[in-house]
């Protein structure tokens, strides 16, 4: 489908700095293009923040590279127009856009390890920049380069700026990014996923510098994400897209308070958090469309729950109520809204929650210590270790899940691979069941592989590609010896993927057909076959949409009302632990430094570290008035922890006792128990 | 009477695991999505054709027999000639049989050399004779031009009838299977639209029949490349060569592959200390200068095989021997590459998250070998071994050409280019031995380098989406 619809109106306004209008983009062949961006129309005005928010494959990412020229060889701008500053972008000479890139719009992305040449220093990097935008050479663009690294807060420039990438930290390779993208004084900056890829205390620092140098410099900036919080944090004007197209457009206040496309609104009521912990999840149904599909009607239609006939045969108008954009058919003037369906199906409540009461301890850790050795010389020498897990003690009952949080790096999940003996601990005990697993031999082991089992992150990685579905299900099932007889075998399989939310006919199919969300309900199923009595949980949604998250969060549940599976659930994301957990750790370099029942540490955290991490979290209360915390620095090497206290460098709170001495235990009653020397010891302890 | 070398035996087994194995792809889609991209180039679908036709000169020449004699013995037992000869050789005998005296030029009528003749008055002048075979049906040799052009003609149009008849029988057969009707199929291939670039493939085909058939023509009345010293055809040579090239560049890879394979993923499935072991051997090996190796083996060989010539039934079977033995020892300083890359794609994929809830699900380490690990090696395995093809079969001329590659009575092009060097050096030179070999080698081996190529982009994943 060539035909491009009319959305261009031709209407050229002022005080914008970009103006987009009707721009259509496609990938791949002529004759099946994938529609990569569809007909979409946005304004980004001087100095404000225009956030295009929207799930993977959505067609942000490719909207922000159309608009800079730099597609991918397949791609091609098939209709529209990009104005920038009144100058159509798409009819530049590769010359003249040059110019524009760097000078006048600059870009930065979501992976700063892979956007920073790792065989130049920083400094030659921002000069690079400097020289070919504004011809300074030598010493004059080396102290220019040094006043941007202190402009985004990078301490120690002078030397910083003789430094390599590897020399740098995630959050200060970012920082050095966004020095470069700042180098010109660009009018627009895009920031495609800019912190995505970094912690959320580094998150919240990134978030914070990109505000200040906005409201010194004027610029405007139009923020790429998935994350509601972040938006919520940053915007001022916000688009919604789905499939290539914009569905809505709004005031940040506006969409927080009132969104009105049905795709919105599902898409705050999927989001995890405390308040929804009793009931299920809302989810959107399916996934997202394949953008190669010839679409008729609204392409959100199919999962939609408000869609009526009209939906699915006329692509909606679109309509501006109040200012804002709705591409939706119930804002279409002419009051259709009585024939779609109901506004909102309230969230199912949770069956029959296993009691609580059943204290008794399913899997004990104590004290677990996983350390890797570091060689070095010719003889390959231990020199030192790299203390990945430190020491950690955690009980799990039955039916219980304990949340294991911590920002990349802190150990969490190594200590999770440490618990299944997939990884074999340096020291401590781990008791399953009462029987201790670190003593047994490799067959002995594998005898007691069936009682614990581990469902990973990455969706694509965790299952082996040449492998049907089937017998990937089957696999543990012919390891424990228990694989029955043929059609046995096929009816326990059958029944797994029931029980998973997936079609009997999945059997035979390979991996590669099925989506992120389906293939983790794959991994589900494979991890259910043995009838494990705790799984570990190592992200499993963190890899996922939010629409999906929200399926699998409610599978998760599930299954532990019905089969009274303990999780161990191993996550960055607070809004997660909020609605799964039942207790939570808190991990920072690879000891835990907070631990209790999740109302407890997440209402009221007690560890300074547990407290800056929470307020780094972005909220979608949009007058929240919350405190940041801000931490300073990094995350120490494990391989060479502070001494003391290991997070006494970071901490707002520390004093001269920190330095010296790893606090004690303290208890707070009610099981909470946190490790600092802001509470003092209890004599019980 | 049948006769099996050793390297027909091999040969044949190769040829049963490659089918089996294609059988085996065909039903999984994930091994079949890559050979349909192979498919989509047309480069590759031209290569294979030529590499089709090569591998089907190979195995006719590998199918060998003895030839029963007139006589008998006394009980009245059949009596086998000592000769070993193949299907091919029966196929091409006027080739083989129908030698000159010596030298003689491509399309020659007459020897390369002067002789002396009596002259039917009795006097003698040197001069040079008339060939026995090559234009000896020409009256006049001036005649020559006219007769090749009408031999070529007949070949040509042979070539194209013949191509004609077998197009319409693939695209027939091709159009029942899919369904679709036998012109509308043709329609599309004559636009070069289908998926598999059948155009290609079919023009090639075209070509190298018009060749084939030309060249047949006017093998029945000159020597196309001329003959060698001692007035054998160089095209008959360099056609038998074939076999010993195809040899060489499969048997060494079976031989290779157990090594590589085996090896290969114990080191980065293991690590550790079975990991040092492996990497101590195959680095030791990789320092000691391969041509070294390979002459002390085959020199060891040739004194074994020298001292034991009773024990084999003919010159070609000790040929043979010698032959394996070559492939053998190629095999077992060439491992080594392979074993690297197995090694650091099963150090990457020990860690990898399926391996990891396999060991957790409690499956041993021999499953998880042979389930989770091979599997996904094997496109590395396969590309290693498309491309080391044409680098073994340059392998055998230079060693050859050294002296310690195969049997000197054995064809085969190093040890043509071998016998190059005198002829290089004579004056007027001969110099249509080397382009013999040059010829047939170089087609052979860009054939496979380009079909590699087209194998390596379509297994690589980086280049998937294109």
């Amino acid at each position: 489908m060539l035909l491009i619809r009319g959305c261009v109106t031709g209407k050229r306004m002022s005080g914008l700095i970009l103006q987009v209008e009707g721009l259509s983009t496609h990938l791949g062949s002529e004759s099946e293009p994938v529609q990569a961006v569809d007909c979409v129309s946005f304004e980004v005005r001087r100095g404000e923040t225009f956030a295009l928010l929207g799930e993977s494959g959505c067609g942000k990412s490719m909207t922000a590279l159309t608009l800079m020229r730099l597609l991918p060889s397949s791609g091609r701008v098939v209709g529209g127009a990009v104005l920038f500053e009144g100058q159509d972008l798409l009819k530049l000479s590769e010359a003249d856009m040059r110019r524009v890139r760097g000078g006048g719009i600059s870009m930065i992305f979501q992976e700063p390890m892979t956007s920073l040449n790792p065989v130049l220093t920083v400094g030659q990097q921002i000069t690079e920049s400097l020289t070919a935008h504004r011809g300074l050479r030598g010493g004059r663009a080396r102290s220019e380069a040094m006043e941007l690294l202190q402009a985004v807060g990078i301490p120690d420039p002078y030397q910083r700026i003789y430094e390599y990438p590897h020399q740098l930290s995630g959050g200060m390779k970012q920082r050095v990014m966004i020095a470069i993208a700042l180098a010109n004084e660009p009018e627009l900056l895009i920031a495609d996923e800019p912190t995505t890829a970094l912690d959320v205390t580094i998150q919240a620092q990134v978030l914070e510098l990109m505000r200040s140098l906005q409201r010194d410099r004027g610029m405007s900036i139009m923020f790429i994400t998935h994350d509601l919080g972040v938006v919520a944090e940053m915007a001022d004007r916000v688009a919604v897209m789905y499939a290539g197209q914009l569905v809505e457009q709004a005031s940040r206040n506006e969409f927080f308070t009132e969104p009105k496309h049905p795709y919105s609104q599902k898409l705050f009521d999927s989001l995890p958090d405390k308040d929804k912990r009793d009931r299920q999840l809302y989810v959107i149904e399916g996934f997202v469309p394949s953008l190669q599909t010839e679409f008729r009607g609204c392409r959100f239609a199919p999962r939609c729950h408000r869609a009526f006939d009209r939906c699915r045969g006329e692509e909606p108008p679109r309509t501006t109520v109040n200012g804002r954009q709705v591409f939706c058919h119930l804002y279409g003037g002419d009051s259709l809204a009585a024939e779609a369906g109901p506004v909102s199906t309230p969230g199912r409540p949770h069956g029959g929650r296993i009691p609580l009461a059943s204290k008794a301890a399913l899997l004990r850790i104590r004290n677990m210590k996983v350390h890797f050795p570091i060689h070095s010389g010719v003889f390959r020498r231990v020199a030192g270790y790299v203390k990945a897990v430190d020491g950690i003690n955690l009980e799990i009952p039955q039916g219980h899940t304990l949340a294991l949080v911590g920002e990349s790096g802190c150990g969490k999940t190594t200590a999770g691979k440490g618990i299944l003996q997939l990884i074999p601990p340096t020291g401590g005990s781990v008791i399953f069941a009462g029987q201790e697993l670190t003593t047994l031999s490799h067959a002995e082991l594998r005898s007691h592989r069936d009682d614990m089992q581990i469902i990973f992150q990455d969706p694509y990685s965790s299952m082996n590609p040449r492998m049907l579905v089937g017998d990937i299900i089957s696999e543990g099932l012919r390891a424990q010896g228990r694989a029955a007889a043929p059609a046995q075998l096929q009816a326990r399989i059958e029944q797994l993927l029931d029980q998973v939310g997936l079609a009997a006919d999945s059997v035979a199919r390979y991996p590669h057909e099925f989506s992120g969300g389906q293939r983790q309900r794959i991994s589900i199923a494979r991890a259910l076959a043995v009838d494990p009595h705790l799984i570990v949980c190592d992200e499993p949604t963190s890899a996922l949409d939010v629409s999906v998250q929200a399926q699998i969060l409610n599978l998760l549940k599930q299954l532990q009302d019905d089969l009274g599976i303990s999780f161990l659930f191993i996550t960055h994301d607070i809004s997660v632990v909020a609605y799964l957990a039942h207790e939570v750790a808190v991990m920072y370099l690879g000891r835990i430094v907070e631990q209790g029942s999740v109302e407890d540490v997440l209402d009221r955290p007690r560890h300074p570290y547990t407290q800056a991490l929470l307020s780094a979290v972005p909220t979608m209360d949009v007058d929240s008035g919350r405190d940041v915390i801000r931490l300073v620095g990094d995350m120490p090497s494990p391989s060479n922890p502070p001494s003391g206290c290991y997070f006494h460098p970071r901490c707002p709170a520390a004093m001269a006792i920190c330095r010296d001495r790893y606090p004690a235990l303290t208890r707070l009653g009610n099981g909470h128990e946190t490790r600092c020397h802001l509470y003092r010891a209890d004599p019980g302890a | 009477m049948l006769v099996l070398f050793w390297t027909d035996l091999l040969i044949f087994v190769l040829l049963a695991a490659a089918i089996a194995f294609s059988v085996y792809a065909y039903r999984r889609e994930h091994l079949r999505a890559p050979w349909r991209r192979v498919g989509r180039s047309r480069v590759a679908m031209g290569a294979l054709v030529i590499l089709s036709a090569y591998v089907a000169v190979g195995l006719l020449d590998s199918i060998h027999y003895r030839q029963e004699l007139e006589t008998r013995t006394a009980g009245g037992q059949s009596q086998y000639s000592n000769e070993v000869l193949s299907l091919f050789d029966w196929m091409v005998m006027p080739l083989k049989t129908r030698g000159e005296k010596t030298y003689s030029a491509p399309f020659a009528t007459h020897l390369y050399a002067k002789e002396t003749v009596e002259r039917a008055d009795g006097s003698q002048q040197r001069l040079y004779p008339r060939l026995v075979f090559g234009g000896a049906q020409l009256r006049d040799p001036a005649e020559r031009g006219a007769d090749i052009a009408q031999r070529a003609t007949i070949g040509a149009l042979k070539g194209s009838a013949l191509w004609l008849l077998v197009a319409t029988f693939v695209v027939q057969a091709a159009a029942w299977r899919s369904g679709t009707g036998f012109r509308l199929l043709a329609a599309e291939i004559r636009g070069d639209l289908t998926m598999t670039r059948w155009r290609a493939a079919l023009l090639t085909f075209l070509v190298l029949l018009v060749i084939v058939f030309v060249a047949a023509e006017l093998s029945s009345g000159y020597h196309i490349l001329g003959t060698d010293k001692v007035g054998e055809s160089v095209f008959y040579q360099t056609l038998k060569s074939i076999r010993t090239g195809l040899v060489i560049g499969t048997l060494t890879t079976l031989v290779m592959l157990p090594f590589a394979i085996l090896l290969g993923i114990m080191a980065g499935y293991f690590g550790g200390w079975v990991d040092d072991v492996i990497q101590y051997i195959y680095t030791t090996l990789n320092s000691i200068p391969g041509v070294l190796l390979i002459a002390a083996a085959v020199l060891m060989l040739q004194v074994y095989l020298d001292n034991r010539s009773a024990e084999f039934a003919s010159v070609a079977e000790r040929a043979d021997l010698r032959l394996l033995f070559l492939c053998l020892i190629l095999g077992v300083t060439s491992w080594t590459g392979l074993c690297r890359y197995l090694r650091g794609e099963s150090l990457k994929l020990r860690e990898i998250d399926y391996v990891q809830a396999a060991t957790a699900l409690g499956v041993g380490h021999f499953t998880i070998i042979v389930r989770h690990l091979l599997p996904n090696v094997m496109h590395i395995v396969l590309i290693t071994v498309v491309l080391d093809f044409s680098g073994l079969v340059l392998a055998e001329a230079v060693l050859s050409y050294v002296q310690i590659g195969v049997d000197p009575t054995m064809n085969s092009w190093g040890n043509m280019i071998n016998s190059a060097r005198l002829e290089m050096a004579r004056e007027p030179i001969v110099w249509w031995s080397l382009f013999a070999a040059f010829l047939f080698m170089f087609t052979l081996v860009l054939a496979a380098n380009l079909f590699s190529d087209a194998v390596r982009d379509a297994f690589d994943p980086r280049l998937r989406n294109r």
